[in-house]
């Protein structure tokens, strides 16, 4: 599973750790988060995110 | 160019200031600018001329003026932006019109912050570890990202040692000194700690993390130039310092006791409060929301290790004016408060509990209830609000042992 990164803010998401404090458990992909999660940094919508090469 | 009076002001060997200073601005988008602002601007004379910055757009003449008065605008070859919010790129447009530079610089959010808001293309984007030859000497560039805005940047010129740090290490100041060694240091505290609260303390991590990092960039700083307030070329430790300490967020024996009124209950509970807290020790301020603006109360929020917050309930809602006031201070998302809430009802009560519920978003610590009275405080509510006073004031100085 690949992390993400926030481009607005720099924020990586891991799906190893996913979001706890968001309600995402860890080992979740991120294309399935549902589209109203937002980064928990910036607030960022999660079209704002990019995979990591 | 029409004629003016404006000049540039030399800053260093090559290096100009070419800003305006807003004395009479008094609202900057929300906060309360008592002492005005400035917006910083500088011109680099090397063999790439070159522009850092531009002012807010009604200041414009003011800024082509003083580059007029030391070099044709045509003679302009690259600008920088680091920061595209509009108190620093508004004059863009009209510079890049005036000047047609060979080159304009950004961090990639910038490009692109720019092309929204002014339909600016063809950008050159930057990030940390770029450097551009302006001949003589050479800029390189620090990514500071969300301090305070996701395009945001730092330009360093080693030619004269300048680091042109966008809003870090400024303040909202409109003085004729240029530099800081000129100015009243205690207004220099003040004025910077207003503005690191109300402009960047929600990055304060990142802040921190920035001050940490700035010693190995290998960067020799001598002189620090931001885009508003005065410019430091002497113990540039203080002003880092002040940053450090106020990102640092400590708790300190500082009360804030903020309230609205209606008929006066909301402010007699908050003076005996206030009484309580000053018998055990703490300096006290108390603000009622009607006069003091809400970047005021923020200001004391960061300054302080407790903040209570008291408001009358009104059509079953805390009192709109706190609610303005909690949503920004929330935003801010100040750090290691003890908070307490108090107020004053008629028959439901809600604004006391919704005061708590923002204090407890907030990750304040409520060791204290919710303590609120039916229309009016008797002898004996003033007297136990005062002794939660003591022990909220007990509490603080363990805190800060």
């Amino acid at each position: 599973m690949k992390k993400y990164v926030c481009e607005v803010c720099g924020y990586v998401y891991d799906p190893a750790k996913g979001d706890p404090d968001n309600g995402i458990a860890p080992g979740t992909a991120f294309e399935d988060i549902p589209d109203t999660w937002s980064c928990p940094e910036c607030g960022a919508g999660k079209d704002e995110f990019t995979a990591q090469d | 160019m029409t004629e003016s009076s404006f000049s540039a002001v030399p800053v260093s060997p090559n290096v100009w200031w070419v800003g305006a200073r807003d004395w009479n601005v008094r609202n900057f988008h929300g906060y309360e600018t008592n002492r005005g602002s400035s917006y910083n601007a500088f011109l680099v004379i090397d063999e790439k001329v070159t522009v850092i910055d531009a002012v807010k757009a009604p200041f414009m003449p003011e800024m082509l003026a003083r580059i007029s008065s030391v070099i044709d605008l045509a003679e302009v070859d690259y600008i920088i932006s680091n920061h595209a919010e509009p108190d620093h790129s508004g004059g863009l447009p009209e510079l890049i019109a005036a000047a047609s530079p060979e080159k304009v610089f950004a961090s990639a959010a910038g490009a692109k912050t720019l092309a929204a808001y002014y339909g600016l293309a063809g950008i050159t984007p930057v990030k940390t570890g770029d450097s551009v030859s302006l001949g003589k000497g050479t800029v390189s560039f620090v990514d500071t990202k969300m301090l305070h805005w996701p395009d945001s940047m730092v330009s360093f010129y080693d030619r004269d040692n300048i680091l042109f740090s966008q809003d870090a290490f400024g303040m909202h100041l409109a003085a004729s000194p240029m530099w800081a060694d000129e100015c009243d240091p205690a207004i220099l505290d003040c004025e910077a700690r207003k503005y690191i609260a109300n402009i960047l303390n929600l990055q304060a991590d990142r802040l921190i993390s920035l001050l940490d990092a700035i010693p190995g960039l290998g960067l020799d700083i001598r002189i620090i130039a931001p885009d508003h307030g005065p410019l430091w070329r002497r113990d540039l430790d203080r002003i880092i310092g002040i940053y450090r300490s106020a990102a640092g967020q400590k708790p300190c024996k500082r009360a804030l006791v903020a309230y609205s009124t209606m008929w006066h209950a909301t402010e007699k509970l908050a003076a005996a409060l206030a009484e309580g807290l000053i018998g055990s020790g703490i300096e006290v301020k108390i603000c009622d929301l009607e006069v003091n603006d809400r970047s005021a109360v923020m200001t004391e929020v960061a300054r302080s290790g407790l903040i209570a917050f008291g408001a009358p309930t009104m059509n079953n809602q805390m009192f709109p004016r706190m609610a303005d006031v909690l949503c920004y201070v929330k935003g801010l998302r100040p750090k290691n408060k003890i908070g307490f809430a108090f107020g004053s009802y008629g028959w439901s009560g809600e604004g006391g509990k919704q005061i708590a519920a923002e204090l407890e978003a907030m990750g304040a610590e409520q060791p204290e209830p919710v303590f609120q009275v039916k229309y009016m405080p008797s002898r004996d509510d003033l007297l136990k609000m005062k002794d939660i006073g003591r022990k909220l004031g007990a509490a603080l100085a363990a805190r800060c042992e």
